[in-house]
């Protein structure tokens, strides 16, 4: 379950972000994950409920952004949309695939006390 | 000007925005918006650049090996060693959860080999190896393997800093293991296919395996092998050997 691992990094990034800045506390956290990335939402979430324990971010909302997969076929340059990792292209046919959306996993913003 | 988006400056956060996104939030005051975009794995990624680095300047050769439980990682690495350590100086990172059986085994080949126990942690990260790589103190010029906890899917997303991914997949396993388990196929650089020799008793066709890797990763590299039999170890030995020589 690496989605723990990730809850962890996100919090210790915001805390980070927000002790600079001699905050308290963290509001608000605007996460950025993309379909293709590998993450399972609904762990992702279960993980952050107890990773923000104690935590600065401990009563902070939390905003998902859902970026959907898209992928270039390399063969004939066609863009389509990708709902898992590997695809072949809609147009020709062809499995050589460039991700280019949906494998994003970001920490967008923070709003800090 | 609004601190999370970036749009303009007098308008109000509670309608839809005509301007390609939407909010779904009021912002509060401005000053307080920190915008980051950064990558949550951010931590882990810039130590495993870190790790690369040191490896560039020493010339070594270092390879992340991942697959599930059981897929012969270790046997493959004990007969790789076999094959190697008169050539080539070879040091070893084992991860497991548990136990220094696998660090055991290499070591009986007097090989320097340090085990990483993760504990309850179902992948290696960067800051592991960095400690793995400080108490064994690789040589220049040598080729440094790093044995992943076994687990198909956690392991695809870090980072250790590694030269090369190598994804082994067995064919006990089945042949659709890299369209169901397709991330770490796609991190992958190279392919190990294992147990070649019990292909013609299963119901798996490495051929079958073989496209459906290359589905997922057409930059894949393959090798078929039985680490136990010997099948395909020359291919791949010799493989690393030239890949370890482009490092210096």
């Amino acid at each position: 379950m690496h989605e723990m691992s990730l809850a962890q990094s996100i919090v210790e990034l915001a805390e980070e972000q927000a002790r600079a800045r001699h905050s308290e506390a963290v509001e608000e956290l605007e996460l950025e994950i993309g379909r293709l990335a590998g993450v399972e939402l609904q762990t992702l979430d279960f993980a952050l409920e107890s990773a923000v324990k104690g935590s600065l971010l401990e009563h902070a909302r939390i905003i998902r952004h859902i970026i959907d997969g898209e992928g270039q076929c390399t063969d004939c340059g066609n863009v389509f949309p990708m709902d898992a990792l590997f695809a072949s292209c809609p147009s020709c046919g062809s499995y050589c695939v460039k991700i280019l959306k949906g494998k994003e996993l970001r920490v967008k913003s923070i709003v800090i006390k | 000007m609004c601190g999370t988006c970036g749009c303009g400056e007098h308008h109000h956060h509670e309608h839809d925005h005509a301007h390609g996104h939407e909010h779904h939030h009021h912002h509060p005051d401005e000053d307080k918006v920190i915008t980051l975009e950064q990558d949550i794995l951010q931590r882990n990624n810039l130590l495993a650049e870190r790790n690369r680095g040191y490896f560039e300047a020493k010339e070594i050769f270092c390879l992340n090996l991942m697959s599930s439980l059981g897929s012969g990682k270790t046997t493959l690495l004990e007969e790789t060693v076999r094959r190697l350590k008169d050539k080539q100086s070879l040091f070893v990172i084992e991860g497991d959860q548990q136990t220094s059986n696998d660090a055991d085994r290499i070591a009986a080949l007097n090989i320097p080999v340090f085990q990483v126990n993760t504990g309850t942690g179902c992948h290696l990260e960067a800051d592991m190896v960095n400690h793995a790589v400080k108490h064994l103190a690789p040589a220049t010029g040598s080729i440094l393997f790093v044995e992943n906890v076994g687990n198909l899917v956690c392991p695809a997303m870090f980072d250790l800093g590694e030269a090369k991914k190598v994804v082994i997949v067995s064919t006990t396993e089945g042949d659709d293991k890299p369209l169901k388990y397709p991330h770490i196929f796609a991190e992958a650089d190279v392919c190990v296919i294992n147990k070649v020799d019990l292909a013609p008793y299963l119901d798996t066709n490495v051929e079958v395996l073989k496209e459906n890797a290359l589905k997922v990763n057409h930059h894949l590299t393959v090798f078929e092998v039985s680490a136990t039999k010997g099948t395909g170890m020359d291919a791949w030995c010799d493989w690393l050997v030239s890949e370890c020589a482009k490092c210096k």
